[in-house]
């Protein structure tokens, strides 16, 4: 379509409607015949078995990336999507994750491993947890034994979708960590093994295939596997400036929006996160308005990832979207939020995550959806007992943000002191942080190599802007909630020597 | 109403239409139960284990430590709730091969690292549709076959299924000529053939593949350059001979086909839901020796983790040698005289049941109740049975089988009594036909 239109255009002006149609349809019948003859013909069948060991085989142990660029070597027989998500990891993000994982530090056993800034997970609090669960927890936790149901009543299948007992108890967390400011219902919820899934089954029930959605960048980089993978669903990042302290602006948003729908690209939505993951913004209310009337106005869907909602340190308000349009009577079925008890909670490894919308259709497909992504019976049992005590999740929410707080206070000075400043942020488990002036050149390059350096010389493992879409180079996430306060120090020291390196030219 | 998506909207995909689905709703608004509702529908649509739970309770109430998440050295409680890792809890990993491999009588060894954890073979069947077929491309299942693939191999994967069709003439045998025929089918169709997909032992028949049908698999394979997903989630309910033979074991010893081409083209599919009876922990997995597979799906369980818990808590059930072989043979032995109980009970009442040696259901023949031989007579009596007799069965027509007339009903999700108390329900159904009440 896109070639046609200009074409047109410039055909109209000499010759009229007949050459206006014919070029197209000669082009679009060359593309076809172009297209068919560099389709890749089906692969011959190897020949029968006795000849099959003489085939060439690629040694298993060689480099995985040898194999995506050689298409042609009977080996590859998996789908073109596989290939896609097979290929070895080049984003930094992930890069850095799997640096981590094969050298961690640890303070007693490999003190110059690579410290794990790069992942947004909270250390700070499990004791608390842990300490509960030694006071309270028993054989009954599994329905065992006492008054339990017998294994019967877990091991067995479930509601996909989640126990109601857990649905219920989600909901309260849910309404307790984002302030009491509104009631989520447990009939809203649906349960899923992660965040991960749940934002995935919505970009499913959302969008088709080829249609896209506006993410308000810097972004978290997972998105881009959530979001696009599986669904064939694009992102278009609206980059937000440090300027402006990256808030979103309806203009670019609206900009972008235009920009798509030049291109013949069907927008279904926009995701945003909030609290904002990897700058800690929280979305005030006007803007949370603003973002509702815009998607109104172009009959669209909001996701609204507030993952982070208790991991608030700061002292500004946080806002859901559920309570948006708690006072809004029309316009509630194009809002949907993800939540878990991945970041608030700490509990990542027990894959617990929310699917919470207002619309009854996009429920009702998310619950047939989950099944490819359940939550684990005895996990959801394990975390009914826990949450069902009032007293300890307000305390545990409380004591949490305190020391949320502390370790932000103490991390955000440190770096100070290195001349390193970070945007004021109000909550999730990082800062933002503005590493500009020391990279050079000042463009992707220069950040990378920067990144670069601290995760091999001072073997620190952040995550440099460019991973999540930031459009000025030079900005890192850097997750301070994996330490503790004696780890602080040492990562201040470390990146003391790679600062020093990098002092800009005078 | 804001639009949602095509996949969203459509519903026949997902076979919720099908009556397989239908019977369970039946049930939910009216379960059978010993007290409070003995006229109630009786589930026998639902393939679950529940005959060993007394023996996970008992080893649950006398190891209390990995619950507690306690191991020698103190509390993993940190540890395990900050593990994410889609490689999965190498400890369990470890002990999940030892038991797969033991289950296959230590015929076939399995190597972790070829191991993809998944939150239960429905997530694990998904996950392998999306990395070995394009959308639009198709999958060849031998029929009768699990009503759930209609949805978990289709939906969201866009792969098609065309079915393989099996004879009861034959007892629903695969054989070389009904796998050409089924090809040809899908290229009339203009369908580009990625794969079979086989469930060994079969859902519904509770039938192992015996060697020549796995070697006319492997064969055919070969022949067209295809995969072969071998879903064996029901490998650990076999009770009776034949003994299983994996797909691996089979590759191995007809063609001593290791290490080559059609080795990477072979998969598994499995999951302890059905011999260990625990469905609701989501534990499924993936086995390949194809390692491009193995890192697509690996990286693709994101969307599906098994929760660190129960990996934890499984590891240390699976690594307790002891206890897992004498539940493995008091499993066997339990399931085995489950399934001859209500064999003969359906005998008794002149019905029979294709020879089954593994799963927790059988495949009845219920032919000569039909009041002729077409799909409207097979719903007819399926309603019968379920309104006016109260057993919610699965209707053949459900499982894509070829022939009316058969019916899967499950025998091991639930007690004794009520077992028995269904056989009666079905001999009243038979005497209500022989006396020709119309019921």
């Amino acid at each position: 379509m896109r070639l046609i239109v200009p074409l047109q255009g410039v055909v109209q002006g000499r010759g009229g409607l007949i050459l206006g149609s014919l070029i197209p349809c000669a082009l679009f019948y060359f593309l076809q015949f172009y297209l068919k003859r560099h389709r890749s013909p089906p692969r011959n069948p190897p020949s029968p078995s006795s000849s099959a060991a003489n085939l060439s085989e690629l040694p298993r142990s060689s480099s995985r990336a040898n194999l995506t660029t050689r298409g042609s070597i009977g080996l590859v027989h998996v789908s073109a999507r596989a290939k896609a998500v097979a290929a070895p990891n080049d984003s930094p993000y992930y890069i850095g994750l799997d640096r981590v994982r094969e050298d961690p530090y640890d303070e007693m056993s490999n003190p110059d491993g690579v410290i794990q800034l790069g992942l947004a997970e909270n250390r700070l609090s499990l004791d608390l947890i842990e300490d509960w669960l030694s006071k309270n927890l028993t054989g009954s936790i599994l329905g065992v034994g006492g008054n339990g149901l017998g294994l019967s009543g877990i091991a067995t299948y479930q509601p996909m979708d989640g126990l109601m007992e857990f649905k219920v108890a989600m909901a309260d967390f849910m309404t307790e960590v984002m302030g009491r400011t509104v009631s989520f219902d447990p009939s809203r919820v649906v349960l899923t093994s992660g965040a991960t899934p749940a934002l995935e089954i919505l970009s499913f029930c959302l969008a088709d295939q080829g249609n896209a959605f506006l993410v308000p960048a810097p972004y978290y980089p997972g998105f881009d596997r959530d979001m696009r993978w599986r669904t064939g669903v694009d992102l278009i990042p609206v980059h937000c400036r440090s300027c402006d302290n990256f808030t979103l602006s309806i203009t670019a948003l609206e900009q972008s929006f235009n920009q798509a729908r030049k291109r013949g690209q069907k927008v279904r939505g926009i995701l945003i996160s909030n609290p904002s993951n990897p700058v800690g913004n929280l979305l005030n209310r006007d803007m949370l308005y603003d973002l509702l009337d815009f998607a109104r106005e172009r009959n669209i869907h909001i996701i609204s990832d507030e993952i982070f909602a208790g991991s608030k340190y700061g002292n500004e308000e946080f806002v859901s979207m559920a309570e948006i349009v708690d006072s809004e009577e029309a316009d509630k079925d194009r809002v949907h939020i993800i939540y878990g008890m991945s970041k608030d909670f700490s509990v990542p490894g027990f894959r617990v995550g929310v699917i919470y919308s207002f619309n009854e259709n996009v429920l009702a497909a998310s619950r047939k959806l989950t099944r490819f992504s359940s939550v684990s019976t005895p996990t959801q049992q394990l975390l009914v007992s826990v949450l069902s005590d009032k007293r300890f999740t307000q305390e545990y929410i409380k004591m949490n943000k305190q020391r949320m707080r502390s370790t932000y206070d103490l991390f955000v000075a440190g770096l100070k002191e290195l001349g390193i400043e970070c945007t004021k942020s109000s909550a999730g488990l990082y800062c933002w942080v503005d590493m500009s002036r020391l990279i050079s050149p000042y463009n992707e390059k220069g950040e990378l190599d920067l990144w670069d350096k601290l995760l091999n010389i001072a073997k620190i493992n952040v995550t440099p802007g460019s991973a999540c879409h930031c459009i000025e180079p030079g900005w890192f996430r850097f997750c301070f909630t994996t330490l503790n306060e004696k780890e602080i120090p040492i990562v201040m020291e470390r990146i003391r020597k790679v600062v020093e390196s990098c002092k800009p030219p005078m | 109403m804001k639009m949602l998506s095509r996949k969203a909207l459509c519903k026949s995909h997902a076979g919720q239409d099908s009556s397989y689905f239908l019977g369970w709703q039946e049930y939910e608004k009216n379960p059978h139960d010993p007290v409070t509702n003995p006229s109630g529908i009786i589930q026998m649509g639902l393939a679950e284990n529940q005959l060993c739970f007394d023996l996970l309770e008992s080893w649950i109430a006398t190891n209390q430590e990995p619950t507690g998440f306690m191991t020698r050295g103190g509390s993993i409680f940190k540890e395990l709730a900050l593990f994410q890792d889609y490689h999965g809890l190498p400890a369990f990993k470890k002990e999940l091969v030892g038991y797969m491999a033991e289950i296959r009588q230590n015929k076939v060894k399995f190597d972790p690292n070829k191991l993809v954890l998944t939150a239960g073979a429905t997530s694990a069947n998904e996950s392998l549709m999306f990395c070995l077929a394009e959308p639009g491309e198709a999958f060849l299942i031998p029929t009768p076959y699990y009503p759930g693939f209609d949805r978990d191999l289709k939906w969201r994967t866009g792969v098609e299924i065309v079915p393989i069709l099996c004879s009861s003439s034959n007892k629903f045998k695969i054989t070389p000529s009904s796998l050409e025929d089924a090809y040809q089918h899908a290229q009339k169709l203009h369908l580009k053939v990625k794969g079979m997909f086989i469930t060994n032992p079969s859902n519904p028949l509770g039938t192992t593949l015996s060697l020549d049908e796995l070697n006319h698999l492997i064969t055919f394979a070969i022949h067209k350059s295809i995969h072969i997903v071998s879903d064996e989630i029901y490998s650990g309910t076999v009770f009776n001979s034949p003994s299983f033979i994996s797909i691996f074991e089979a590759l191995k010893k007809l063609k001593n086909l290791e290490n080559t081409d059609i080795w990477s083209r072979v998969h598994i599919v499995s999951s302890l839901s059905k011999d260990l009876g625990l469905p609701g922990f989501r534990i499924g997995m993936i086995y390949s020796n194809n390692d491009m597979l193995i890192a697509a799906a690996t990286k693709m369980s994101s969307f599906g983790l098994v929760s660190s818990q129960s990996q934890f808590l499984l590891s240390k059930i699976l690594g307790d040698k002891k206890f897992r072989k004498n539940y493995m043979k008091e499993n066997q032995k339990r399931l085995k005289n489950r399934q001859k109980l209500l064999v003969l009970g359906l005998n008794k009442c002149g019905i029979q049941c294709l020879k089954s040696n593994a799963g927790l259901f059988c495949w009845v023949d219920m032919r000569h109740l039909l009041d002729n031989n077409t799909f409207d007579a097979e719903m007819e009596l399926w309603k019968k049975i379920i309104y006016k007799f109260g057993l919610n069965v699965s209707p053949g027509s459900s499982c894509h089988c070829a022939e009316p007339g058969w019916f899967r009903i499950c025998f091991s999700n639930m007690t004794k009594e009520t077992l028995d108390l269904s056989v009666q329900r079905i001999k009243a159904l038979v005497g209500s036909r022989a006396t020709n009440i119309d019921c």
